[in-house]
């Protein structure tokens, strides 16, 4: 890869990083997001509007808000910053921060692409379910989830592709620092800000191009497969 | 069964309330749409939580709000067959099948799969995905997915309505096989006559919201002549024919039968409304009409201008409509003798 695309050792350290905040902020929203759309969907919550509300604030707050409180947060005189210290726990500027980041400014549109499927479930077969026997939780993994597999693969997929793009919020949280939090878009906006770099920034545009398209067309396989059963 | 049910429950501003015991092993809940049915089903079954009272079932307190016991759906025991048959979507026709009998502990497995696939003629479906099924075998396969989670009592919440009329007469077969080989006890929930009477012995009527009455379903039936509209159907169950010239000749008790109609199956359904039924005094001389019945007329009932005759033809029983003038002039009491004629055509097969 480093010789076709013309890559400097650097820029492949942020492509690996880029996949690996990708993957990790995907696998662990994925149960919150699963969580959060079974809320809204089955619950009747009076406060149902306000958890939505909460859930989808990131969706329309520009990152560098949603960033910056983070960082107000989670900070070293933030509401949880020295609490999570006492356990050696850093998130402001290590790849924890970088995850965090894209994690939360994806979770609404996984929540919405979830929710969307979910809506489409048919609630008196989980009530069969239960009638022939299956607790809450056995009719949550044998039916709930089986049926809204798609959606969940549909909002990971939406998840995984915003976190290779997110930049506002991991800038603010992270920083920028090689080979810790620096991942594509973060390099590309390096790259733009160095003289003569504009050829390198493409390089890495062209990585991200193919990057993102792969995940669509993996998704639509496994979307194809879960649809023939 | 020995089903007891005290219970109450505001639903918006439908109120519900029932209190009955039942003791049936085939019992109906019968009632217009609105009235409750369905109501009364969610709450056996243990989705829809009353507001007060208690269910009792073969000696198990199933809910008491007193005691502040409710057990969850899957704790009951009480099967439900619903109208659309809600399975499965994302698995085989098989795996349908055993989702509850999976989840039964084994000293309770008292039906074997194998002996349920057979009755319901399932065996060339197993392997099947559910979204390639017709209405019918939807509605067999539901049965089944309930039948072999080996419940206490099965609740069937209008299992045959939106099926259409052939379909319906197809599946009932089925069913009373399936309750009569297994022996499981059946509370029957529709707001069509004609499906309490094959499927049931007695029923409860609800209207708005409210136990209106109870009674057994042979009376239900009787008593809807009065009310007018259809009238009263005898349903006769006819086992194969003869071919009898043109014709067709069915065994029906001690004497026969001959109708227009040949019956394909071991069993078969025909309705015979009573108005048409022709009541002589005497026998005639000749008539058109094929069926010539001898019966002794057992009571008579009925309101307004109608009146039904029970009559007795060897072992079995009919009811004709008349009007009061006929009882009058032809002075019919209870125990007198009367000719029953019936055109060959008059018997209507259903399914």
């Amino acid at each position: 890869m480093e010789s076709f695309f013309n890559l400097t050792p650097q820029d492949t350290h942020a492509i690996w990083l880029s996949i690996k905040v990708a993957c990790a902020a995907t696998l662990i929203a994925s149960p919150f997001g699963f969580a959060a759309a079974y809320l809204l969907v089955f619950s009747k919550l009076p406060a149902k509007p306000l958890i939505e509300g909460v859930i989808n604030l990131p969706l329309v707050l520009p990152p560098v808000v949603v960033g910056y409180l983070l960082l107000l947060f989670f900070g070293q005189s933030g509401t949880l910053g020295p609490f999570l210290d006492r356990f050696d726990i850093r998130i402001i500027f290590t790849l924890s921060g970088a995850i965090l980041a894209s994690a939360v400014v994806g979770f609404p549109l996984m929540v919405r692409a979830i929710r969307i499927g979910m809506e489409g479930i048919d609630r008196n077969c989980l009530q069969a379910a239960r009638t022939l026997g299956a607790s809450w939780w056995d009719t949550l993994f044998t039916i709930t989830l089986p049926l809204s597999g798609r959606a969940v693969l549909a909002g990971m997929t939406l998840m995984f592709a915003r976190s290779l793009g997110e930049f506002g919020a991991t800038i603010i949280l992270a920083g920028n620092i090689p080979g810790v939090t620096q991942t594509i878009p973060l390099a590309i906006y390096e790259y733009t800000n160095t003289p003569g770099g504009d050829p390198m920034a493409l390089n890495l545009c062209l990585v991200s191009i193919v990057l993102s398209f792969a995940v669509l067309l993996l998704s639509e396989a496994i979307g194809r497969s879960l649809k023939k059963r | 069964m020995d089903l007891e049910v005290n219970v109450e429950k505001q639903h918006g501003d439908f109120h519900f309330a029932a209190a009955f015991s039942l003791g049936e092993r085939r019992c109906g809940i019968f009632g217009p749409s609105g009235s409750g049915k369905s109501t009364l089903m969610h709450i056996l079954a243990g989705l829809l939580k009353p507001d007060r009272g208690t269910i009792r079932l073969a000696g198990q307190t199933l809910f008491d709000s007193a005691a502040g016991i409710n057990n969850p759906p899957e704790k009951r025991r009480i099967g439900v067959v619903f109208q659309h048959s809600h399975l499965f979507p994302h698995i085989n026709v098989q795996r349908n099948l055993l989702y509850g009998w999976q989840r039964t502990p084994p000293a309770e497995r008292r039906i074997s799969p194998e002996a349920l696939i057979e009755v319901l003629g399932l065996r060339p479906l197993l392997k099947r995905g559910v979204n390639r099924l017709s209405g019918g075998e939807r509605q067999r396969v539901a049965l089944g997915r309930t039948v072999l989670a080996c419940p206490k009592l099965i609740l069937m919440d209008e299992p045959l309505t939106g099926l259409d009329e052939e379909l319906k007469h197809q599946i009932i077969p089925y069913l009373k096989k399936v309750f009569q080989e297994f022996d499981i006890p059946l509370l029957f929930i529709s707001h069509s006559l004609r499906e309490m009477r094959l499927m049931t012995d007695e029923v409860l009527v609800f209207r708005q919201g409210a136990l209106e009455g109870r009674m057994l379903t042979e009376e239900l039936a009787r008593s809807s002549m009065a009310a007018g509209g259809e009238g009263y159907a005898n349903l006769l169950e006819l086992g194969r024919p003869r071919a009898a010239g043109d014709l067709w000749a069915y065994t029906w008790g001690e004497t026969e039968l001959i109708l227009t109609d040949p019956g394909e199956n071991d069993e078969n359904l025909f309705k015979l409304d009573a108005r048409d039924i022709v009541l002589f005094k005497t026998h005639p001389q000749a008539t058109s009409a094929r069926n010539l019945l001898t019966c002794r007329v057992v009571s008579l009932f009925g309101v307004n201008n109608r009146v039904g005759v029970e009559l007795l033809c060897g072992n079995k029983r009919l009811i004709a409509q008349i009007v009061p003038e006929s009882v009058r002039e032809m002075e019919i009491v209870e125990g007198c003798e009367l000719i029953a004629v019936i055109k060959a055509s008059s018997f209507r097969k259903l399914g």
